[in-house]
């Protein structure tokens, strides 16, 4: 493998293009805030865009005073993730709780959807949804080391298995 | 067909969309509140098929380019020029503005990663790919260019500053190629993926380093830089990071902090006293373990955000014409949109020399 570090790799900033053309001794640390002074109330409010009509469950954080203008509608909450997700926008963002219940819904809605697809007859494709082909061309040595590692464990848990069950008779 | 929910939406049909940094976060389950049926994709170009009665500057036909961040133009954060802070397009949190296909914690929106996307505001963000411009350009100025600018505006930077740059993805090699034209003196890159490490050095350039052959990142940097540590780092890996073991454990396997900060730990405590540390990696909400005392101590200034892709257009596109930037050169691979999974699994195995692969729903039309 080749080294980076024994490499002599400086670059002359003078033959870099561009070099420089937007350099700026004021871009300070506080930048982009603009000056508010002149601004009426500080901009504190503003004529606010005309409202996107809800017409799915939308849920929202409790440190929203109002619905914002506009939102997504996409998959709004179903089943056991959507009432944990309901119990979770009881908590702020800045409470774990509201995370973790939203962390936990993820995982229960992944088997909720793999559920869904077996009832309506479909069985989910693992291999292609995670790529399998991509793996196989450009990583098969890869491909190979994982399917024998998982061969060799499998083999293992048989066999450990097997004993075990010898050892109760 | 996505329906129009706004009299400021626009229906956009997708020609070109990539995959990002960003996703592999949802990939694998960082992002709360990522909902099962949910496309995903935030960086895509396309054509406009219907625009709704409150849409002025845009019309059917145009081929526009889509920055990530939703934003309305009228609120208090989107008239400080932070339209990836805009108050009035996420109802689900108030930390993040609005994203396409970014979990409904950035809002609930559906992505790009498909034949047709809603996009709210239209005529706020949404912007004209102009006649000269690739869209293969243009679709990487919907985030890739822009945060990687903004990580090196962040930094403030001042001619001559040595800046120092974790990761080597789109993201890392846009913000060292840009933290030259804010005047850098040095610019060094650190990943442990050699293809990509090789292409920074030629792109950017930079020099270049292997983390997995350093021992220890602080002292190596402080080495580098007459002990006193860099002027700016930049982080560009965000909660995937690799290198610490005990940081993928508790962060990315217990799930017990919000992934790995291992990359924004070196960024703090290889930087100088009274240096800026830039965060453009993305981290979840729950919190991570990282040496803030050093930053006090230290007298370190972090400046982190969500990129203001609007705000940073007009710059960007006299950079791309004026061969500045190369957006397009980062494009490895391009597929057809019933390719994606394996664009995702190519793009997080780091297989086949990948640095950003992006989908041409509608044959790229
Ligand atoms: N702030 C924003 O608006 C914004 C926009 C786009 C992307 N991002 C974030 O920027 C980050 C990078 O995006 P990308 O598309 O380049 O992703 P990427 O996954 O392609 O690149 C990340 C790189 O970091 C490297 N890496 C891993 N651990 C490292 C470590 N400890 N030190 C140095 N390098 C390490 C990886 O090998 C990889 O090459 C992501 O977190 C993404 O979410 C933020
Ligand atoms: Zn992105
Ligand atoms: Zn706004």
């Amino acid at each position: 493998m080749p080294s980076f570090i024994t490499k002599q790799q400086k670059v002359n900033p003078a033959t870099v293009t561009g070099w420089g053309v937007d350099a700026d001794p004021r871009n300070d640390p506080t930048y982009p805030y603009r000056d508010r002074a002149g601004d009426e109330e500080r901009a504190m409010t503003w004529d606010r865009p005309s409202l996107q009509e809800p017409r799915v469950e939308v849920l929202r954080s409790i440190e929203h005073n109002r619905l914002p203008a506009v939102f997504g509608t996409s998959v709004p909450p179903r089943g056991l993730s959507g009432s944990i997700r309901r119990i979770a926008f009881g908590y702020s963002e800045s409470d774990w709780r509201h995370w973790l219940m939203l962390l936990a819904a993820d995982r229960i809605n992944m088997v909720e959807g793999v559920l869904g697809d077996l009832l309506q007859g479909r069985i989910p494709n693992l291999p292609a949804e995670m790529g399998l082909r991509a793996e196989w061309k450009h990583n098969k040595t890869g491909l190979v080391r994982k399917a024998a590692v998982l061969a060799a464990a499998s083999a293992l848990a048989l066999m450990l298995l097997s004993r075990r069950k010898r050892y109760r008779r | 067909m996505p329906r129009m929910e706004h009299p400021r939406d626009a229906i956009v049909r997708v020609t070109r969309s990539c995959i990002c940094g960003s996703d592999l976060h949802l990939y694998r389950g960082l992002v709360p509140d990522t909902r099962i049926g949910t496309t995903f994709g935030h960086e895509f170009c396309g054509i406009v098929e219907e625009v709704g009665p409150g849409v002025e500057k845009l019309k059917r036909g145009d081929h526009v380019l889509v920055p990530f961040n939703i934003a309305c133009g009228q609120c208090h954060f989107c008239k400080q020029g932070l339209f990836g802070n805009c108050h009035e397009v996420n109802p689900e949190a108030t930390a993040v503005g609005g994203i396409y296909g970014y979990s409904h914690t950035a809002g609930g929106y559906e992505g790009g990663q498909a034949e047709y996307v809603r996009v709210p505001f239209a005529d706020v963000s949404p912007t004209l790919i102009p006649d000269w411009m690739d869209p293969d350009d243009a679709v990487m100025l919907t985030d890739v260019v822009p945060t990687g600018y903004q990580a090196a505006e962040m930094g403030g930077i001042q001619k001559g500053d040595t800046v120092v740059v974790f990761g080597a993805g789109p993201v890392g090699i846009m913000a060292a190629r840009c933290a030259w034209l804010f005047g850098a003196g040095r610019v060094i890159v650190i990943d442990h993926i050699h293809y990509r490490l090789e292409f920074a050095q030629r792109y950017c350039p930079a020099e270049v380093f292997d983390f997995r052959e350093i021992e220890d990142m602080a002292v190596f940097i402080k080495k580098q830089t007459d002990s006193l540590g860099a002027d700016v780092c930049i982080d560009a890996v965000g909660a995937d990071a690799a290198g610490s073991a005990l940081h993928s454990l508790f962060g990315k396997r217990l799930k017990l902090e919000a992934g790995s900060a291992i990359a924004l730990h070196w960024a703090i405590n290889s930087a100088k006293k009274g240096g800026i540390v830039s965060i453009v990696g993305v981290y979840g909400p729950t919190g991570n373990v990282v040496p803030i005392g050093n930053v006090l101590n230290k007298g370190i200034t972090i400046r982190a955000n969500q990129t203001s892709v609007k705000r940073l257009l007009p710059r960007l596109f006299e950079h791309v014409r004026a061969g500045h930037i190369n957006p397009k050169a980062l494009i490895t691979h391009r597929m057809g949109l019933e390719e994606v999974p394996d664009g995702y699994h190519m793009f997080s195995a780091k297989l086949d020399g990948c640095i950003k692969p992006v989908l041409y729903p509608n044959g790229g039309r």
